[in-house]
């Protein structure tokens, strides 16, 4: 068995009255896709901004490649090798499609108190980013701005500036969202490539994705994993049948 | 690479470079005058722009810097120090030092409370300068003698005084231009555009938006050094929040986040100000007398009808 990559202990984040994650084990071996699914309100998005670092959980701990991340801030985060990409699309509309991927490569090129020199223009900034747009099939878009860029392509961006920052770990939140039939099994094949490239977090509704992708699945239900395991597994428990009220899968 | 627009505005700077050679031919020195003063305000505008329009920080106290760079200059002055070496680097190092402090406590904010921090300092700061008579307190005081630089440059020369503008006016926008375009720029406007993004991709906004807020103040200072000698009178009203208004306005009405739009906004606000002030033209004193109507209909136009100001409207791709 791989080593654990991530893993959550007892986390716990409330909102008032409301318990958003009720005491979460979870862990993340290095090279699987790890989905987390569950129903609307289950808690997935709060969940994936804890391991980000957007919020802080009430209690609990999160280590990751072995140290603790509780306390540190999301810059400092993805510094470590922790990346994600956004529900809802999360570009920079009035830059260039590689004008994003640039940015995120800088982000992990040293410091950016450089003044003088024109960054756009600077291959140690563009090269890196045109191969990874090349990577991701949208290199032949790379000059059209990112508000210009079908919602499909804008979430092939999102993929490729997470990728940009030379990741260890994925937090992919639902990346199919709000696309059509065409446009997600594009994407599902392009994440099929990074699988095993990559550890991936994979939170998504998108049951064709989740079994196609995850080698483990785990199902968030009101703040807590009521299982975890892999897909077959998953399919068969009884549990997970029940919170999803029927629901085919 | 340059664009269109900037060619432009490198055609706007030589055309002012022509105009003390105009002036002196057509005898009308005053114009000299009016422009330096609007280059002066350019320079304010542009600084504003770096932390407004790039930055995205709605700075709504930006004359405390004239204010700092003026004060500056006018107490050396007033105690006899006149070399404009120390007073304009005491402009530009108070007025970063200042910065430094307002900046550290307001870049943590953003919108409506980023507005009203900046402001309630910069009141502190014309209250301060109401309050201290040995400076002229309320009435402020005269600041006869212009700054000297060992003879290189005197001031009291209108057209040499002129040229100092012009180039600074140039450096500065030439600066905003690099910084804009940097890796540091870059990340400035990605901020402006996306802070949650920015973030995960492994950027801390707070030290790129403070380096920013202190090198806009900086900038500002040296505008406001540049002004005293100008007016060669103080008083803390360069500091009053209408000023900072004004600045605003300049940018805005110019186009935000544009190279040439400070400058632009600057001169068309002044130049309009000062043509509806004074133009005999107009059918009665009555609509004379309240031009500051006709500038406001004229500047909801433009918000309305030209998005990006009136850099907007010049030909060439929108930044």
């Amino acid at each position: 068995m791989n080593k654990l990559l991530l893993e959550t202990r007892e986390l716990r984040k409330t909102f008032g009255a409301l318990v958003a994650t009720d005491g979460v084990d979870f862990d993340v071996r290095e090279g699987e896709t790890h989905a987390v699914i569950g129903p609307n309100g289950a808690g997935k998005t709060t969940f994936i901004k804890q391991i980000s670092g957007e919020l802080r959980p009430d209690s609990g701990e999160i280590r990751f490649a072995g140290d603790d991340i509780t306390a540190l801030p999301a810059p400092q985060r993805s510094h470590k090798g922790l990346a994600r990409s956004f529900q809802i699309t999360s570009i920079y509309r009035e830059f260039s499609a590689l004008e994003n991927v640039a940015l995120a490569v800088q982000a992990h090129a040293g410091h950016s108190f450089r003044f003088w020199r024109a960054a756009r223009e600077d291959p140690a900034l563009t090269g890196p980013a045109i191969r990874i747009l090349e990577e991701i099939r949208l290199d032949r878009r790379k000059d059209v701005l990112a508000a210009n860029l079908s919602h499909g392509e804008q979430r092939q961006l999102e993929i490729a500036m997470a990728l940009a920052t030379r990741p260890q770990l994925l937090l992919l939140d639902e990346p199919v969202a709000g696309m059509g039939t065409d446009e997600s099994q594009r994407m599902i094949e392009l994440l099929a490539t990074l699988k095993g490239e990559k550890t991936i977090v994979l939170i998504e509704h998108d049951m064709d994705a989740v079994f196609t992708l995850a080698d483990r699945i785990s199902v968030l239900v009101y703040g807590r994993i009521i299982a975890t395991g892999t897909p077959v597994e998953i399919r068969a428990n009884q549990e997970v049948r029940a919170a999803y009220l029927g629901e085919d899968f | 690479m340059i664009t269109t627009r900037n060619w432009i505005l490198v055609a706007i700077l030589l055309l002012l470079g022509a105009v003390p050679a105009a002036a002196a031919y057509f005898e009308q020195p005053f114009y000299l005058d009016l422009l330096r003063r609007v280059m002066i305000f350019a320079i304010a505008a542009v600084s504003l722009n770096l932390i407004l329009g790039y930055g995205g920080m709605v700075s709504f106290g930006h004359a405390a810097y004239l204010g700092i760079g003026g004060y500056a200059v006018g107490i050396l002055a007033h105690h006899g120090i006149h070399s404009g070496w120390l007073q304009w680097g005491l402009a530009i190092g108070a007025s970063a030092l200042v910065a430094l402090a307002i900046g550290a406590i307001s870049v943590r904010t953003s919108g409506i409370y980023f507005i009203m921090i900046t402001l309630a300092f910069t009141q502190m700061l014309y209250y301060l300068g109401i309050s201290i008579e040995e400076y002229g307190g309320d009435d402020g005081m005269r600041v006869p003698v212009r700054s000297q630089f060992s003879g290189l440059v005197d001031l009291n020369d209108g057209t040499q005084f002129y040229f100092l503008v012009l180039g600074i006016l140039a450096a500065s926008l030439f600066l905003v231009h690099r910084l804009v375009n940097s890796r540091f720029g870059m990340v400035l406007q990605a901020i402006r555009s996306n802070e949650a993004r920015t973030r995960a991709i492994g950027f801390s906004p707070y030290p790129y938006r403070l380096a920013t807020f202190v090198i806009s103040g900086a900038m500002c200072g040296l505008a406001g050094a540049l002004l005293v000698n100008h007016t060669a009178y103080l008083t803390p009203e360069f500091m009053n929040w209408t000023r900072s208004g004004e600045l605003m306005f300049m940018v805005i009405l110019g186009g935000i986040a544009t190279s040439a739009g400070p400058l632009l906004g600057a001169a068309v606000l002044l130049l309009l100000e000062d043509v509806l002030q004074g133009w005999s033209l107009l059918p009665r004193e009555a609509v004379r007398d309240h031009w500051q109507l006709y500038l406001g209909i004229f500047l909801v136009l433009v918000v309305l009808f030209a998005r990006r100001g009136l850099a907007g409207l010049l030909p060439g791709k929108n930044e």
